[in-house]
């Protein structure tokens, strides 16, 4: 029997509009509930005072600052890393089979579950080179966690700039180099930048990999051989524990917000630079 | 007559297939030489080799000598780079760099380190009057070159070329995909430009050889069937393809 393409282009619209309209409502419904049940405990007293008594009393500064720490290590580590290793990989090596080799194996490494990566931190930074829980430890674990990701999307950014590009530059006198930081580089950017904000998202809301190598100290530290908590570990500990379920949803709202925010920035500053250059 | 380029004996490959055939012939300096041909005829691939831009593709093999000035440009220490300031390409498809019209213009000038603000201004200012389209873009310097018309890129192109103060330009089909009025635009700077450079003008296009070259050689097959003078070329050619493909009995 043949149906009508009125009717499956119908029938294609309602299921396709009936999947996004599903999962925008179940995200929404997820960060509703958690703001909900968390922006009443948040204030600026909630933001900027120590916890006390394991979390049960007290806001959750000294959280924030671990929170902003751990990734910003982790991104200063990962980001010119992953940036260089991609552009390596697309601009200075010919396609053969270790090249595909190891894109297979960034693959499989970007897939590698969070904990394997929090175990090996735990084994090699934690134990054998003797850094301790800390949050060196933590930001190297993290930085190991993301740059799979990394490198994937900034070679994909980098490949995406067209090939006359640098066949124009090249014509120019312009050595591979040269071409990488004028042409490829500022025009791969948006994606390279996406790929960071990934990184950057995942290394926030990571709690497995942190505990085992940062752990969970709720002192403000004073350097980086010091332990720290992260806010995803410390909602964790406050929920699992049954610490304190409204100190726990406070914290969540504030990470939810807190992503939000560094988006935004992301996302503006990223604009900007478009605006600029066109 | 001063010589530019000296080619001699030269054989170009790709993996497999032979594109030039034992190419050889003497490019003077300070006229324009049309190098006309049938697609797949191995123009482009030799004029890709004048500038050393055929070996950034993996898979090119050559046998015999390209001499510029005497020098053997694929001889031990000869640096493809200087190479490519010396001798600037325009490519078939108009392609201005995502930046400004003033910063594609000093790209190459840039990269060869000139740093002073006057004199990338005179380059400017002197390349783009050369291309032809000063007077079109003088006020909107700081305008995205992308958002020129692409006859107006491709002498974007042009100006990008000259800044550099080369010795040769090489023009890949440089008109292929503009109007008339840009093409003739095109064809009268080079005619005007051929006073301080050498020429090279790949085209398609067997009357625009005729209109602006002085020498016009003929590629078949990657043979060099003949060159000469354009005059000659085109009333009582030696060869009977070229004969055929001037008058279009194929190709």
């Amino acid at each position: 029997m043949r149906i009508h393409p009125r009717y499956t282009q119908r029938l294609a619209v309602t299921i396709l509009g009936g999947a996004t309209l599903l999962t925008l409502g179940v995200l929404a419904f997820i960060i509703v509930f958690v703001l909900q049940k968390g922006l009443p405990a948040v204030s600026i007293d909630f933001l900027l005072s120590n916890p006390q008594d394991m979390g049960r009393a007290g806001g959750i500064f000294t959280t924030l600052i671990g929170t902003i720490i751990l990734p910003l290590l982790a991104i200063i580590v990962a980001a010119p890393l992953g940036v260089s290793t991609a552009v390596y990989l697309t601009e200075y090596t010919a396609e053969t089979r270790i090249t595909r080799m190891i894109r297979f194996g960034t693959d499989c490494l970007a897939g590698v579950p969070s904990i394997i990566f929090g175990l090996f931190g735990f084994i090699f930074f934690v134990t054998t080179l003797g850094m301790g829980w800390s949050i060196l430890s933590g930001g190297l674990t993290l930085a190991f966690m993301i740059l799979p990701t990394i490198i994937r999307t900034t070679e994909e950014a980098v490949k995406a700039v067209p090939k006359s590009y640098r066949q124009v530059s090249f014509s120019l006198g312009a050595t591979r180099w040269q071409t990488v930081k004028r042409v490829i580089l500022p025009n791969a950017l948006p994606g390279i930048l996406t790929g960071i904000m990934l990184g950057v998202g995942r290394s926030i809301g990571e709690t497995a990999a942190v505990i085992f190598t940062a752990g969970s100290s709720l002192r403000l530290p004073s350097s980086i051989l010091d332990s720290t908590r992260t806010m995803a570990v410390h909602f964790y500990i406050l929920a699992r524990e049954g610490i304190s379920s409204e100190n726990a949803y406070g914290t969540a709202a504030t990470l939810i917000i807190a992503v939000l925010l560094i988006n935004l920035t992301a996302y503006w500053m990223m604009n900007r630079f478009i605006a600029k250059r066109s | 007559m001063n010589c530019k380029f000296d080619i001699q004996d030269l054989s170009v490959y790709w993996g497999n297939s032979q594109l030039l055939k034992r190419v050889c012939m003497k490019i003077p300096a300070s006229q324009i030489l049309g190098v006309i041909g049938p697609a797949g005829s191995g123009k482009t691939t030799f004029l890709r080799t004048l500038n050393r831009m055929n070996e950034l593709e993996p898979g090119f093999k050559l046998e015999g000598r390209v001499l510029l000035d005497g020098e053997d440009i694929h001889g031990h220490g000869y640096d493809p780079v200087s190479l490519r300031k010396k001798a600037g390409m325009v490519f078939a498809l108009p392609i201005a760099l995502p930046m400004s019209i003033y910063e594609n213009v000093v790209y190459g000038p840039r990269l060869a380190g000139i740093r002073n603000h006057d004199r990338l201004d005179e380059l400017v200012e002197q390349s783009l009057k050369a291309a032809f389209m000063w007077n079109e873009v003088k006020d909107r310097l700081d305008m995205s070159g992308l958002r020129l018309s692409g006859g107006q890129q491709q002498r974007l192109c042009l100006a990008r070329v000259l800044a550099m103060e080369p010795d040769v330009i090489l023009l890949d089909e440089p008109c292929s995909g503009l109007d008339p009025i840009s093409t003739a635009k095109i064809e009268e700077a080079l005619t005007e430009l051929k006073k301080r450079y050498t020429v090279v003008l790949v085209t398609n296009n067997t009357k625009q050889a005729a209109r602006i070259a002085d020498e016009t050689a003929f590629f078949l097959m990657g043979e060099l069937i003949e060159i000469g003078p354009t005059d000659r070329m085109f009333t009582a050619p030696a060869q009977s393809q070229t004969d055929d493909y001037i008058t279009g009995r194929f190709g």
